[in-house]
Formats: C-alpha cells, structure tokens, sequence
C-alpha cells in the first residue's frame, strides 16, 4: 500500500518506514512556533522542568504579531517576556517590530520553512505552510513548552481527505474562493483531524500567494493540516526565500535539490478516507456570512449588505499579490464616505514592496488606511476593532461571534477583489460592478 | 475517581472566540481568565456556575483558534469536564495536554441543562441521576491515556527527560 505526501513526511520524522492512519508517533520537528498569545504560557510551562537549555535555539521562532506594537500594558509585558526568553535560551528567530510580520507570511518568507518539513506552531494557522509541502499543523501552548525541552511532539497519523479541482477559474475568483467553496462543502468540523490534500490542474496553475490561502484555512474546515504536494512553483519560491537569507541551513540546501523535493508526493496506491472532486469553473468570488466561515452565499444575492469597515490583510490575504488585486480596483477611486477601509501588508518586505510599487499610495489616496504588519483586527485584537451593530467585510479567515469586536457585530469574509469593489460600494459587491 | 456536577448545555460548533474572547489573551491565570469564559454566548456564565459543574455540548467543540487559554478558562471557572459528541483537534488536545477530563458521548441531546451527572473519571461511565439514564464515553486510545495517567503533557515530559 502506498503513502500520502502527509504520511511520508511523518514517517521520515518518526525514524520509521511505514506509518497508518490512527498510529500514534513521536516525531522531531523542524522548527516549532509561538507568538505573542500563546508563547507566555509556554515559556511558563517550560519553565516549571527548570532547564538550561532548549532543545535546538535555531528551531524556534518567536513572532509577537498579534497585539504589537503594543496595544496596552498587558501586551507589551507579554512581549517583553518573549524578548527576555529569547535573549536568555540564544533564540535566533526572534523578530522584534522593524523586521517583524505575520508569522505564517513571515516564516516561508525567511525560507524558514521548505518542502518535507515538519512544523509545530501555537497558532492554529500554522497550517499554511502546507502550501510549500510541509507538514504543518497547529497545537497549544503546553505542546509548545514540551517541544523546546525534547524536540519533538506526539501525533496521531491522520487519515487524508483529497480534493481535486478541476477546469477554469473565472476572473475575480481565487485560492480563498477554492477553501471557502470548499469548506461550505464540507462544513467546519468536515476534516476534523484529518490532513486536506489539495490536487489538481487548477492547484498547479495558482501561483504561492494563492496556495497559502488555500492552507492557510484548512483548520476552517477542523482540518490538523492542508498540504500541496511541491512542484516547480515551490521550489523557485523556497530558492529566492532561501537566497535572500542568510542562514540557509544544510536541511534548506537538500531541499533544494529537485530529486529530494519530488519525493515529496502521494504515491498512486496511496490511501485516502474521501476524494472529493470540484469543478470550479462556474465557481463565483465566494462570501463567508456570519457566524461561521461554512456560512458561504452567492455573491449575488449579498449585494444589499452595507458596511462599516472593510479591512484587507492577514495571514490568509496579506501577501503582495493580495494588495496588488485590491490596489488594481482602488486605483483612482474613493473609498465610500464614512466607511473604514483598513489594509495590513503582511510583512515588512510586502510593505516596502508595496510603497516601491506605489500601492500605498493608491491606498492612501483612496481614503483607506496602510498599517503596519499586525494580526490586530481579525481576532477583535486592536487596530479595527467593531462597535456594537457594526459591519465588516474582510479578507481574513474567520467570522466567528464576536470574533472582530463587540458580540453583536458582524463580518462577512471574502477574497481581496470583493474586499476592494465593497469598500468603493460601501456594501457588498462583485469587483465587475467597479469599471 | 467520580465527579458530581450539574449540566450547563450548549449547541455544535462552540469556539475558542467564544469560550474566551481575543481581548483577554494577555492572561494566563486560569482563575482570571475563567472570570471570562463563554461571556460571548452568556455574560453572567461565570456567576452561573459552580465548582464541579460539567459543559455539555454538540458536535465540534472547541473549534477556531488554538489558544490554549480556551481550556484553562473551563478549568478556572470552576468547570470539572466536557461532554461532547465531538472536539475540534487542537481543543481536544490542549484538554489532554493540561489535564481538563473530556468525554466524547455519542448523543447529547437526551442531556438537558441543570441534570445531575455522576462521572467515573477512569470509565468514562456517566450516570444522569435526574433522568436515570446511563452513557458510555468512547476511551481514549493508546497514547493519549497514557498522557492522562500521567496528569497531563508536561508531567509525561518530566518523566521522558529523565
């Protein structure tokens, strides 16, 4: 019987040849991630077994993203317990404000991540980076701790759930249509432990920005991870990530080399618990409506939602292409009166990407707002956050109760395109409406 | 070891946005942030209940976020377990991993707010002394009862280390 891309990896991490759905492993992991959240109690944890040392201080990276800079007291001592941890167990991948973004943008950025690896991060969209052809999956704090002293991490081998997309995407439409189309399929506890792998022509046609997306959300769907077996695509993003760098280590270097990264895929024979086959070409920009990410609608029928703010961003649509899609539509227009449109470049490289290629300035001109990479308001943290009664359209990836602001307001998620047409609208609306 | 509590009841799909809300992830005592937990979906949850009480919910609980906060909230405000028909993956393992029981029960809609439960923690057997019905909880498998003999993740690593 033949192995999934996810079974292999997990295998090659565990010293054995074989594994099945439902066997527990102890395996080693490549690189283990906290944030400004979740890392305070995984350095209290870690510090109740007293030791000197960490496991691998080059296999830990600390990324204070979610409420820096600093929205109050309470988040710059959170931060400040990071900074004093690093600096004491030598963590080489701790990223302070100026060279700082969001992590699951950031890590790949870095080539800190590459095909075949396995990661463990205390945010549940560690998932994304499934997108290169990782085993990457989200856990909490206490895995966290435990992973700094040994190294590894317990898993159960999850069963793999395949989704083919097959045809042509239509203008407008995109990797964050494909999950969300998807998970409305599904529904959100559809792949619950499972591992989502994502297959097929249109797959192979999207460029990295869209794959991330894709990933990215896997855990809206309950998925343990999303995975995109490694092709040419991966393996220029993972080349320029690398070379930008300067710390490529051997593992990077052997990913490198195409006869090691092409082992990475599923075999013909390979067991999968669900194979679910999509044609996407009279697929529409999909719409996540409230309360929950399944909750998708036709475009067309949303087209009375009015709104308040409309925020472009995040871990799931940060990327460089992201901004480019919305400044296209943006470009000599004017953000409705009194509406809130609020953009967040994932990393300082897509910052500074999007001033050179003037971007900001479109986005400026328009009346919205460009803030410093910040997971801020997609979790209601700071720097957006909704009143009672508000609205808001967002590119983010969840739209939970309250999940924004205050429990009675409301957000409604979709692609970067219909972000950019409903902040012109000032309601909901497909990017066609806007010549 | 039995637990005695009375049954506070909610729907599928509960998530961690909801058992405890973004703006209180700066603390990490579970006695503060249990002052917290579930105020989204019922804002006097916390005066509500009383040590050893037990959550009973649907399908997928604890889906969203992987902030373990989510469970030590549970804990801190008094609550003794979780009953579900299921648990989101990252939930289902920081509960394991801190040593909040929880219990997959295949029908829990025959359990109503405010029934008596008597649990054995160690069978997984629940008695609902109101309704006199008796539940089978499914075990957990292999490792997983072996990190909950041993009282949680980081007492397992403890042991692992030496």
């Amino acid at each position: 019987m033949g192995m999934t891309i996810t079974e292999k990896i997990l295998s090659a991490h565990c010293g054995k040849k074989n594994v099945k759905p439902g066997e527990f492993i102890l395996a080693k992991v490549d690189l283990t991630l906290g944030n400004d959240i979740t890392a305070p109690l995984a350095i209290e944890e870690f510090s109740k077994l007293k030791l000197r040392k960490v496991f691998n201080p080059n296999k830990i990276a600390l990324v204070p993203d979610h409420f820096l800079p600093a929205k109050d007291l309470k988040a710059a001592n959170a931060a400040k317990i990071l900074k004093d941890f690093a600096s004491k167990y030598k963590i080489k991948n701790y990223f302070e404000i100026g060279c700082m973004g969001i992590e699951h943008a950031l890590l790949p950025e870095l080539g800190l991540v590459g095909p075949g690896d396995l990661v463990i991060g205390a945010d549940s969209h560690t998932c994304t980076y499934g997108a290169l052809g990782a085993f990457a999956t989200g856990i909490g704090s206490t895995d966290l701790a435990a992973s700094w002293a040994i190294g590894k991490a317990w898993f159960k081998i999850p069963e793999t759930i395949k989704f083919v997309y097959r045809g042509k995407l239509n203008k407008w439409v995109g990797g964050k249509d494909l999950i969300l189309h998807t998970i409305a399929d599904i529904g959100v506890d559809g792949a619950n432990y499972k591992a989502m792998e994502f297959v097929g022509e249109v797959i192979r046609s999207l460029g990295m920005d869209d794959r991330f997306s894709i990933c990215n959300m896997a855990i809206e769907a309950g998925g343990k991870s999303g995975i995109i077996e490694p092709d040419e695509k991966t393996f220029e993003y993972v080349k320029n990530a690398t070379s930008n760098k300067q710390q490529a280590t051997s593992k990077k270097a052997w990913c490198l080399k195409p006869e090691a990264w092409s082992r990475f895929k599923s075999d013909q024979d390979a067991r999968y618990s669900q194979i679910k086959t999509y044609d996407v070409s009279k697929w529409e920009p999909a719409v996540a409506c409230p309360h929950l990410p399944s909750n998708v609608k036709p475009i067309s029928k949303l087209r009375n939602v009015k709104l308040n703010q409309v925020v472009i961003g995040s871990c799931t649509n940060g990327r460089i292409s992201d901004l480019r899609i919305a400044a296209k539509i943006l470009k000599g227009k004017k953000v409705f009166p009194k509406l809130r449109l609020i953009i967040f470049p994932a990393t300082q490289k897509i910052y500074l990407q999007a001033v050179r290629e003037g971007l900001a300035e479109i986005f400026v001109k328009a009346g919205g707002v460009f803030s410093t990479p910040s997971c801020g308001p997609c979790l209601g943290g700071h720097l957006g956050v909704l009143a009672e009664g508000e609205v808001a359209l967002a590119t983010t990836n969840r739209n939970f109760l309250g999940r924004m602001g205050d429990v009675k307001s409301f957000v409604y998620l979709s692609n970067p395109a219909v972000a950019a047409a409903s902040a012109i609208t000032g309601r909901i609306a497909h990017p066609e409406e806007i010549s | 070891m039995h637990i005695k509590g009375k049954v506070h009841k909610f729907s599928d799909d509960v998530n961690t946005d909801e058992i405890i809300a973004a703006r209180y992830l700066n603390l990490t005592s579970e006695n503060d942030l249990g002052r917290y937990c579930m105020e989204s979906l019922d804002k006097d949850f916390f005066k509500k209940v009383k040590k050893n009480d037990i959550i009973v919910a649907g399908k997928n609980f604890g889906c969203g976020s992987s902030r373990e906060h989510a469970p030590r909230a549970i804990k801190g405000c008094g609550i003794s377990c979780v009953i579900a028909e299921s648990f989101a993956r990252i939930f289902f393992r920081n509960a394991i991993n801190i040593g909040l029981p929880i219990f997959e029960v295949k029908d829990t809609s025959v359990i109503k707010s405010n029934d008596l439960l008597e649990i054995d923690i160690n069978k997984g057997i629940i008695k609902n002394l109101s309704s006199h019905k008796i539940y089978q909880s499914s075990a957990f498998s292999g490792f997983m009862q072996e990190l909950v003999n041993a009282g949680g993740l980081m007492n397992w690593v403890k042991r692992h280390k030496k």
